[in-house]
């Protein structure tokens, strides 16, 4: 429906979800949400590369627990992550004996999932599947910055990747249904700075959300929340402004995950980011709030921006993308 | 819309100048004071030190003093702590030499995970490796100008 | 106390002045490093940092303008003793000591510490 909106005719469940934290995100004001959180960041394993596998494979395997299912009937895993090669999602996902696509949408990537996700189960062609993503604070930095015990401070601009991963089962039942979805198209408003992800995030936002509106013939008062995955605080106020130009206005149903995630530290500074941060704060704390009827209709709208810290040396800009997907309780589950 | 156009980039430049949450600059710089002051006092201490137990001149006392800095600079990165105060004390932790061996110290520990000969030993001047090149290149233009140019 | 007191006074200072290169520029502390110790070689050249390292002692020689100092400086030496050559070996030989204890420590550190994040 309209220039880019998908409609779910079946509409699509989420049977379950789950959330595996890191320390710092646990003592955050979130921290009570989460299935799991781990104690330290490396959970007993030699690198942080290991530990972040293993967090998507906890989280990948409490899903699918916590569905009712067995590991044999998923049918289809979309998973991704920030490392090189998406090697954290490979490794995870390498004792799984279900066909697996691998995404790449930077911190968008959740929500990239839950949209082809939607589609393959509305098409009939999947009842059981999974989507999953994960970041880890230590390995994103050494890939992405400098190495972790380097000494530097962090500009009030910067983000701080969460350690952590989340998933969600998707098939025909009970559960927050995903009626619409509006892929994001890559908006680059020609930021150079890889310590202000949000201001490079938040055009592409804007874009996808007034297309979603444009499309659907909705308004902001349609939805109870609507949650950005990590803009941070400069790039959540980006937003709002940015939409206040087109005579939207957001401010009063905006959340981002990024800004809540983290008690406000010097160490955060804008935010929280990664794969991680908008799939815990989803599987863990949104999930919960729709089954207990809190909110009855989301629009998750993510944000990533698709650099590699080659390009940038090389002079290039930070191209953002958001996509966005709408949930919303099925009435049936109401009535119970 | 996918890239933005020249006029499109400058208007949206001005809104993140407008909502960029500012740097606590008299903050910083108080910090990045007390904190590099402190380490160069830490030196003063160890040099006199030096002097007095090795009855050396100033001069003489440079070299080793720079020596142990450099060792309790690693030391400190070893037990975590460096970054730490390169928080809040910015350059006042990265300037001194302590911080060029931080920079050193740093990747080299990052590293280890992919061994002592491809990870520690090709990755220690992933952030130093620059410093110790332009030092060198810069000094020896300088050294050629001066005695051969300037006498 | 004086040279302490020096010592403080001058190497704060020059965190400072790095400080607001970082807070004003766009530069990050790895690109700052570079410039700096650019700078001291350059300073060193103009006869400026030997007599700053006279007055402040630690102050002067323990922010890292002293390396490109000291690089300088043992030019100097070189080419006086050994001739022309000197250029290619005052440099190194002066800063030896920093260097190999840098590589060292580094090394060292690496074997018996693990990143703490």
């Amino acid at each position: 429906m309209g220039e880019h909106t998908l409609c779910f005719p079946t509409r699509p469940a989420i049977l379950s979800t789950a959330s595996i934290a890191g320390p710092q995100e646990g003592d955050g004001p979130f921290g009570d949400m989460f299935d799991v959180v781990k104690a330290d960041t490396l959970l007993g394993e030699k690198t942080w590369e290991k530990a972040e596998v293993r967090m998507l494979q906890e989280a990948l395997e409490l899903c699918v627990y916590k569905a009712g299912w067995g590991l044999s009937d998923v049918q289809m895993l979309f998973c991704g992550d920030l490392l090189n090669q998406l090697s954290a999602s490979h490794y995870a996902v390498r004792d799984f004996p279900v066909p697996f696509f691998g995404l790449y949408g930077a911190c968008s990537t959740f929500v990239e999932g839950l949209i082809l996700g939607a589609l393959a189960v509305d098409g009939g062609y999947a009842s059981h599947l999974v989507v999953g993503s994960s970041s880890h604070h230590d390995t994103a930095e050494r890939q992405y910055r400098y190495p972790t015990e380097f000494g530097h401070q962090r500009p009030t601009t910067a983000q701080w990747t969460v350690c952590g991963a989340g998933a969600a089962a998707l098939g025909q039942g009970q559960g927050p249904l995903i009626t619409h979805a509006t892929p994001g198209r890559i908006v680059d408003p020609g930021i150079k700075d890889v310590n202000d992800m949000g201001s490079a995030m938040a055009p592409a936002a804007a874009d996808t959300f007034i297309t979603h509106l444009a499309d659907t013939g909705r308004t902001v008062d349609d939805y109870d929340l609507i949650v950005t995955g990590d803009l941070g605080r400069m790039g959540k106020s980006l937003l709002v402004t940015l939409l206040k130009h087109k005579n939207v206005d957001l401010s009063q149903r905006l959340l981002d995950c990024g800004s809540i995630l983290y008690d406000h530290t010097a160490e955060v500074m804008s935010g929280a980011s990664g794969c991680g941060c908008i799939a815990i704060m989803f599987a863990g704390y949104l999930f919960a709030e729709m089954q207990a009827g809190r909110a009855q209709r989301i629009l998750l709208l993510a944000n990533g921006s698709l650099h590699s810290p080659d390009t940038i040396q090389q002079g290039e800009t930070l191209p953002g993308i958001a996509h966005a997907v709408a949930l919303e309780n099925s009435r049936g589950g109401d009535a119970e | 819309m996918p890239k933005a156009t020249g006029r499109e980039t400058a208007a949206y430049q001005r809104m993140i100048v407008a909502s960029k949450p500012k740097r606590p600059l008299a903050e910083n710089l108080v910090w990045a004071f007390v904190v590099g002051g402190a380490i160069c006092l830490v030196g003063q201490g160890v040099k006199n030190i030096i002097m007095k137990a090795e009855g050396l001149t100033p001069t003489e006392a440079g070299p080793p003093t720079v020596g142990v800095m450099i060792f309790l600079g690693a030391l400190f990165t070893g037990l975590g702590v460096y970054d730490r105060l390169a928080r809040f004390g910015g350059m006042g932790a990265n300037l001194p030499i302590t911080g060029f061996a931080n920079a050193i110290v740093a990747p080299a520990m990052e590293y280890q995970r992919e061994g002592l000969v491809l990870g520690v030993s090709a990755r220690m001047f992933t952030v130093a490796g620059p410093v110790i090149v332009h030092a060198v290149v810069v000094a020896v233009i300088v050294g050629t100008l001066s005695h051969f140019v300037g006498k | 106390m004086m040279d302490f007191a020096l010592a403080f006074v001058v190497g704060g200072l020059m965190c400072m002045l790095a400080q607001l290169a970082l807070d004003l520029t766009e530069m990050n502390p790895a690109m700052l490093m570079v410039v700096f110790v650019s700078l001291g070689a350059v300073a060193s050249g103009l006869g400026l940092y030997a007599p700053l390292v006279e007055i402040a002692g630690a102050g002067a020689s323990i922010p890292l303008p002293a390396f490109g100092h000291a690089l300088v400086e043992g030019i100097g030496q070189d080419v006086d003793q050994y001739g022309p050559l000197g250029i290619l070996s005052g440099g190194l030989r002066a800063t030896a000591v920093g260097l190999t204890v840098a590589i060292l420590s580094g090394y060292l550190m690496a074997i018996v510490f693990t990143p703490k994040g």
